[in-house]
Parts: C-alpha cells; sequence; structure tokens
C-alpha cells in the first residue's frame, strides 16, 4: 500500500500530539492537545498539559519522546533563570530558543526532541521560534508540531493570516487542535491555550464537548 | 567493490505519489488532481493527468503505482464499455466504481493503488466513490493520494453541503494547492474536470495561476 509519510512513522517515537504557535497582534498564542498514549493503543493520560513554562512571558511545547524533552526543559529553565539574574532583566525569547537549540544540536545524536518556543519580550515584541530535531533554530510567524500536525498543513497555510485580532488568532488556534484531534488517533483529550502579551499571560483550556465541530461531526 | 547500478530512476517503482480529490455537488461531480510522477527522488513525469476517463460521464482518479493504478483504469474501461452495450444505456457510476472494487479487493496483495470513481448519472445524480484497499463507500467528498494527509483539516474545516459547481471548482483548486505546496510528491499543474447534466469539462491550471497562500 502506498506510504503516507506521517511523523510518527518518519521519526519512530513520537508524543503522538498537535502543538502550535502563532502570533498576532500584539501577542503570541501557543498550545497543544493533551493525549499520552501508549504505543498508540492504550491512552495513559487524557489532559497532559504539554505547554511547558521555562520563563515569566515564555513558553515552550515538546514534540518527540516524552523523556528527552523532559529532560531538555529541565536543563533550559535552569540556564534561562541564572541567564536572567546575570543580565538583570528577563530573557529573550531568542535566547530560551538558543538555549534549546544549544542542548539540541550538542546531543543530536542522542536526543530525539524537537521544541516550539514562543514568547514575548521588550526587544522585538512576540515572537515564534521553531527547533527541529537535529537541533536547527529558525523563526516563524506560525509552527505547527507532533504527529496530529501533518493534517492540519493545508488548513494552516490557508486561515493563518499575519496581524490577526487575538480573538481571531484563539478561533485559528482551536479551530487547528480541533481538527488535527478529529483525524489523529493520538491527538486528542482538551485544548489546552496559552495567551502571551505585553501585560501577561492567559490559560484557556477548551473541554473536549466545547470544541468546534465540523461537517463530519 | 562499487557496483554500476545506474540511475536510480531505472530502478526505482514510479509512483504517481499525489493528490487526487473528488467532491459532489448538486447535480454533478467536480475532480482534481496534481500532475506529478516519480521514481525514488525523480521527477519522470511533471505533466501526467491522472484523471482518467472510465465512460463520457463517469471519471477517476489515480493514486498509488502508476502502472497498477493505469491498468485498472484501462481494464474497468472495457468492461464499462461491453457492460454498457449490454444494457444499451448509460452506465450507472456505481458500476464503474464496482468493477474498479472487484478488482483492487480481488488482488488486494498484488496492486498497490487507489482509485476515486466520481462521475453523474441519470438515476442518482453526481456521485463520488472511494474504493481503497477493496472497500466502496459513497461520499459526499473524497481525498487520496500522499498529498491528501496535509489537507485532511482544511477540508475537514471549509467542506459544506450544496456548494455551486464554482464552488466545488474553487475547493478542490485551493486543496490542491495547498498539499501541492507541502507534499514533496505532488506537484506540477493542476487538472480538474467538472462533470454534470450537460458537460464534461477539462481544464488545466498551470503552476503559477495556482491560489496562494499567506506565505508565498
Amino acid at each position: 500500500m502506498e506510504k503516507r509519510c506521517m511523523d510518527s512513522q518518519v521519526k519512530g517515537v513520537s508524543t503522538g500530539t498537535t502543538i502550535l504557535a502563532a502570533t498576532f497582534d500584539g501577542g503570541v498564542v501557543i498550545g497543544s492537545d493533551s493525549r499520552a498514549s501508549i504505543g498508540g493503543e492504550y491512552v495513559s493520560s487524557k489532559t497532559i498539559n504539554k505547554v511547558v513554562q521555562v520563563h515569566d512571558q515564555i513558553f515552550c511545547c515538546m514534540a518527540g519522546s516524552l523523556a528527552d524533552a523532559q529532560a531538555v526543559t529541565k536543563a533550559a529553565k535552569f540556564h534561562l533563570s541564572l541567564h536572567s539574574v546575570q543580565m538583570e532583566i528577563p530573557p529573550l525569547v531568542i535566547a530560551a530558543a538558543s538555549v534549546l537549540k544549544e542542548l539540541c544540536y550538542k546531543n543530536k545524536d542522542e536526543l530525539q526532541a524537537g521544541f516550539i518556543t514562543a514568547g514575548w519580550d521588550k526587544k522585538k515584541g512576540p515572537q515564534v521560534y521553531v527547533v527541529s530535531l537535529g537541533g536547527m533554530l529558525i523563526r516563524q510567524p506560525v509552527t505547527i508540531g507532533g504527529s496530529g500536525s501533518t493534517y492540519i498543513y493545508g488548513y494552516v497555510d490557508a486561515k493563518y493570516k499575519p496581524n490577526m485580532s487575538r480573538e481571531e488568532c484563539l478561533q485559528f488556534a482551536t479551530n487547528a487542535l480541533a481538527l488535527a484531534m478529529g483525524r489523529d488517533n493520538v491527538s486528542g483529550g482538551v485544548a489546552h491555550l496559552v495567551v502571551i502579551t505585553e501585560t501577561g499571560v492567559e490559560h484557556v483550556v477548551v473541554p473536549g464537548d466545547k470544541l468546534p465541530k465540523f461537517h463530519n461531526e | 567493490m562499487l557496483e554500476e547500478t545506474g540511475p536510480e530512476w531505472l530502478s526505482e517503482e514510479v509512483k504517481t505519489g499525489t493528490t487526487i480529490i473528488a467532491i459532489e455537488f448538486n447535480g454533478g461531480v467536480v475532480l482534481g488532481s496534481d500532475s506529478r510522477v516519480s521514481a525514488g527522488d525523480s521527477v519522470v513525469n511533471r505533466v501526467m493527468n491522472k484523471l482518467s476517463p472510465l465512460h463520457d460521464k463517469i471519471y477517476c482518479a489515480l493514486s498509488g503505482s502508476a502502472a497498477d493504478a493505469q491498468t485498472i483504469a484501462e481494464m474497468v474501461n472495457y468492461q464499462l464499455d461491453v457492460h454498457s452495450i449490454e444494457i444499451d444505456k448509460d452506465p450507472r457510476v456505481r458500476s464503474a466504481a464496482t468493477l474498479v472494487r472487484n478488482i483492487s479487493y480481488k488482488y488486494k496483495e498484488e496492486l498497490s493503488a487507489h482509485l476515486i470513481v466520481a462521475g453523474w448519472d441519470r438515476r442518482d445524480g453526481g456521485q463520488v466513490f472511494a474504493t481503497l484497499n477493496g472497500l466502496l463507500t459513497r461520499q459526499p467528498f473524497a481525498v487520496g493520494g500522499s498529498g491528501s494527509s496535509y489537507v485532511y483539516g482544511y477540508v475537514d474545516a471549509e467542506y459544506r453541503r450544496n456548494m455551486n459547481k464554482e464552488e466545488c471548482q474553487q475547493f478542490v483548486l485551493n486543496t490542491l494547492s495547498l498539499a501541492m505546496n507541502r507534499d514533496g510528491s505532488s506537484g506540477g499543474v493542476a487538472y480538474i474536470v467538472s462533470i454534470d447534466e450537460h458537460s464534461t469539462e477539462e481544464k488545466v491550471i498551470l503552476g503559477n495561476d495556482l491560489p496562494t497562500f499567506f506565505d508565498q
């Protein structure tokens, strides 16, 4: 049968997840689903939060091996807090992304984890960075990851617009997560979203029954 | 000892690694496909029309192994001609889909192709059938091929019932363009076929006329 190129098959190990981050006018939205599964057969947690806070206004989402991702984010949190004490200012988003990148690149043979970092800082405002498996760091206005992201590339390409309003961007992110969760059997549960702006951080949780429904549901 | 294996495209299987889509509207169907045929990493044909006629008002969209898909389409074309002479009228879309399904199911271990069958007949109007793996199911729309994974979210979100022909054509064009942008095995130009009671219209949309999105 024809090979469908899905993240979980290509990478070998995956948190079976959907993660995304998008910039809007004045901030960023970063979000994920909440399902943890074993071998794609058993849902070990229905409500795990995959959005990790690494500093006051910087969050990251992990894709790949959960163990590797947790170890790397712990190390990154430590480096970042030391860095911000030495600099006497809150760390830049690119600093957080670079710390993750250094760890991923230097240990690329052992690790299997990729990250999306999103946040707000005074210098460049709202930013989204993606650190891929081998340690490439790149800034993008919108980015998606995890096994469920395959199904929403088309939707994100078509529907994302730069400089949306906060509400539009939140709706866009919720729709994208809901669509991915609808097609990927290892993504599901609730949608965890975090909105980061100059003024602060807001957590939004959209439970399963409140997620947008589409024509075939 | 280094072996002279020759160019990759002589030894790799030729696949249509593709994006195909068919959608039903009130009064007909629209089918669409990209035009890339690959053998491993090489593109061996960048302008192949993967929408193959089975009868005047019934077309199928090919994906998977190029040879398998073409052979199935040709066999069904022949069988459908014979059938329509026997019954002395135009065949039903469901008959064409059943013939495709019978071949796909009987030879499912040897073949690796997926055909989407769509058309118009007097009895049931526009219909789209998926025949993946030897099943037969009628759907309001169907997507297939390697590029389809990337656009499941888009088609789930954007499909509405009761679109008219022009809206369906735009929907198909947008979907093909998005998939071609993301799938390495899909690309080239877009072929669109629109079938209704009065006509069967084939169109080609060249690369630079395809819809573009925010990052292009």
